[in-house]
């Protein structure tokens, strides 16, 4: 079903080291009759960024909710495959148990909490964490020189903060819990296309400096195939396309379908859309 | 002179009465802040803590120890609810878990009648519900020993509850659980331990609640019902704010003596039962979401 590219398709870090996150085959049913996801299969290599990218709708959300096991809070249910995590199953596991063993999902739509201060925002992100005061406050410190932002806005309620500073504060607060992996969801939503690159900076300094990996799951597929390293495409919850980041970005489909881009320049809307229906039809 | 004296005296007994509202209602807030959830079984909570409490005392335990036992007793009433009954209906619509509270109330209802009787019982808290002299002497005001005792116990117990809900870390997940359950659980706060926690801390809340009314007015199934007197307090002071339902507690209180002293000759009496609603009512009408409930901030 998916079209791997040929050339030097497999990410470099999988030939040698065992991926972080490994994803077989997932299928996703809600409320016991919505197939969502039908047959998602992913890896992101340890250390690096990868994006997961597709139309609204298209099940990014629900891959990454299936992997950080939030899915079963909203009556959703893995029901084939296997997911795992450092080598490990995790679709039995809990939330907490998962950001204990490293791996948290910074939620669409950043849900803040808004009537804490900003701050303790933050400091909610350790609570898998047994830290002494001393260590909270260094802890602290190295979120608010990723995000020097924060630190102007600490005592303010997170809800009256701008969506780019709660944006922010969710990846803050993630960061607080010392993960090996972070599952972003949607980062760029409603934000304006500085802010969008300033987040998207941040993400690859994390991935340089501390060493987290990212998957993230965008809609905004010029900016994301930027960042990562390898891409995913996700339509109607199966994998359509995969390959890495730079070859995805030079790819005639993709710059038609996701990029806006052709041969002779724009596309019209309409066109672009009867053709996607016209070949999912054939598909 | 006199009038002055006697509105002061009105005043007093008043705001004192309220604080133990504050108490009674300090039980909703702290469940209802943490799960959404109206737990119509407050008060029946009172009522089987007091009633244990005196079953303690009775079968021959010492004060101390009979009040560890129940305090043990409640906590684990409060887990047990939060795993059997509201667990399960986790997700479920806000009308089905107030309906499962409901029929929450009537088992610990049972339940305590069941295994203490329902004989009316007194609780001795070695404190007289008689004036304190130097304050008569002094002013002439009839102040109740027993009600500034149970005024003090009410505001110290709130007075910690604030300071562990914005100190520490229990607390602070608290408020985030408060906030947004979903975001949350992201982080990898336990809902369902921090849900235990708030049952739990509910329990004692009711204990202290059933215990101080108890040495007023007797341990008797009459306890359920001053549950109700919570609703006004609730509406005024905002479901979700610990400071709201204190100043609401008071305001109650007061209101109501006074209203009974002052309008109660004029309509033949019975005010006090009234009259709370009827400011409830106003409170709807004018800010809905209380005193300090909590805005719902939105962006746009």
């Amino acid at each position: 079903m998916s079209a791997v590219l040929p050339s030097d398709a497999i990410p470099a870090a999988a030939a040698h080291s065992r991926p972080i996150l490994a994803v077989n085959n997932i299928e996703v049913i809600y409320d016991h009759v919505i197939l969502v996801l039908k047959g998602v299969s992913l890896e992101v290599p340890t250390g690096s960024v990868v994006a997961l990218l597709g139309a609204n709708g298209a099940g990014k959300s629900t891959t990454l909710k299936s992997i950080s096991t939030l899915l079963a809070s909203e009556r959703g249910l893995v029901t084939k495959g296997s997911i795992e995590f450092q080598g490990e199953r995790i679709d039995r596991l809990t939330p907490n148990a998962l950001v204990q063993r490293g791996m948290i999902q910074v939620m669409e739509g950043r849900h803040c909490f808004g009537h804490l201060t900003v701050e303790e925002n933050l400091l909610t992100g350790s609570y898998t964490r047994s830290l002494s005061r001393g260590e909270l406050r260094s802890e602290l410190e190295k979120v608010y020189h990723y995000f020097p932002r924060l630190h102007t806005r600490r005592t303010s309620q997170a809800g009256y903060t701008s969506g780019g500073e709660q944006q922010m504060t969710a990846i803050g607060r993630a960061l607080m819990a010392k993960p090996k992996m972070i599952l972003l969801d949607e980062p760029s939503m409603g934000l304006a296309p500085q802010l969008v690159a300033e987040i998207f900076e941040i993400v690859r300094d994390l991935n340089d400096k501390e060493g987290v990996s990212f998957l993230i799951a965008e809609q905004n597929t010029h900016v994301a195939l930027k960042y990562a390293k390898y891409a995913y495409i996700l339509e109607s919850g199966k994998i359509m396309m995969e390959g890495p980041a730079s070859d995805l970005a030079d790819n005639a489909e993709v710059k038609e379908f996701y990029l806006g881009l052709a041969g002779e320049g724009r596309k019209s809307f309409r066109d672009t859309k009867s053709y996607r229906r016209r070949k999912r039809w054939l598909s | 002179m006199a009038s002055v004296q006697v509105f002061l005296e009105v005043l007093i007994v008043g705001l004192l009465s309220g604080v133990m509202y504050s108490l009674v209602a300090l039980g909703f807030v702290l469940i209802y802040k943490a799960s959404s959830v109206f737990n119509f079984a407050q008060g029946a909570m009172v009522f089987f803590a007091a009633l244990t409490f005196v079953g303690f005392i009775e079968l021959g335990a010492p004060f101390w120890l009979s009040l560890a036992l129940t305090v043990g007793t409640m906590i684990l009433l409060g887990m047990a609810t939060e795993k059997f009954v509201l667990r399960p209906l986790v997700n479920q619509h806000e009308i089905t878990l107030l309906m499962a509270t409901i029929g929450l109330t009537f088992v610990i209802e049972g339940l305590a009648q069941l295994v203490w009787g329902v004989d009316v019982r007194r609780i001795d808290l070695g404190i007289k519900d008689v004036p304190i002299d130097w304050v008569a002497d002094n002013t002439g005001m009839l102040i109740s020993q027993l009600d500034l005792f149970a005024a003090l116990i009410a505001g110290t117990l709130v007075a910690v509850l604030a300071v562990l809900f914005s100190r520490t870390k229990v607390g602070r997940a608290l408020r985030a659980v408060a906030d947004d359950h979903a975001a949350a659980l992201s982080v990898g706060i336990p809902l369902q331990r921090i849900w235990g926690i708030v049952w739990a801390v509910a329990g004692v809340v009711a204990l202290v609640a059933g215990m101080l009314w108890g040495a007023r007015s007797g341990v008797q199934f009459a306890l359920v019902f001053v549950a109700l007197k919570a609703l006004p307090v609730l509406i005024i002071g905002g479901f979700t704010s610990i400071p709201g339902v204190i100043v609401a507690g008071l305001i109650v209180g007061a209101a109501e003596k006074l209203a009974e002293f002052y309008v109660g000759p004029m309509v033949g009496g019975g005010t006090e039962t009234w009259f709370p609603y009827v400011l409830a009512i106003l409170f709807l009408l004018v800010r809905p979401e209380g005193l300090f409930g909590e805005k719902i901030i939105r962006r746009v």
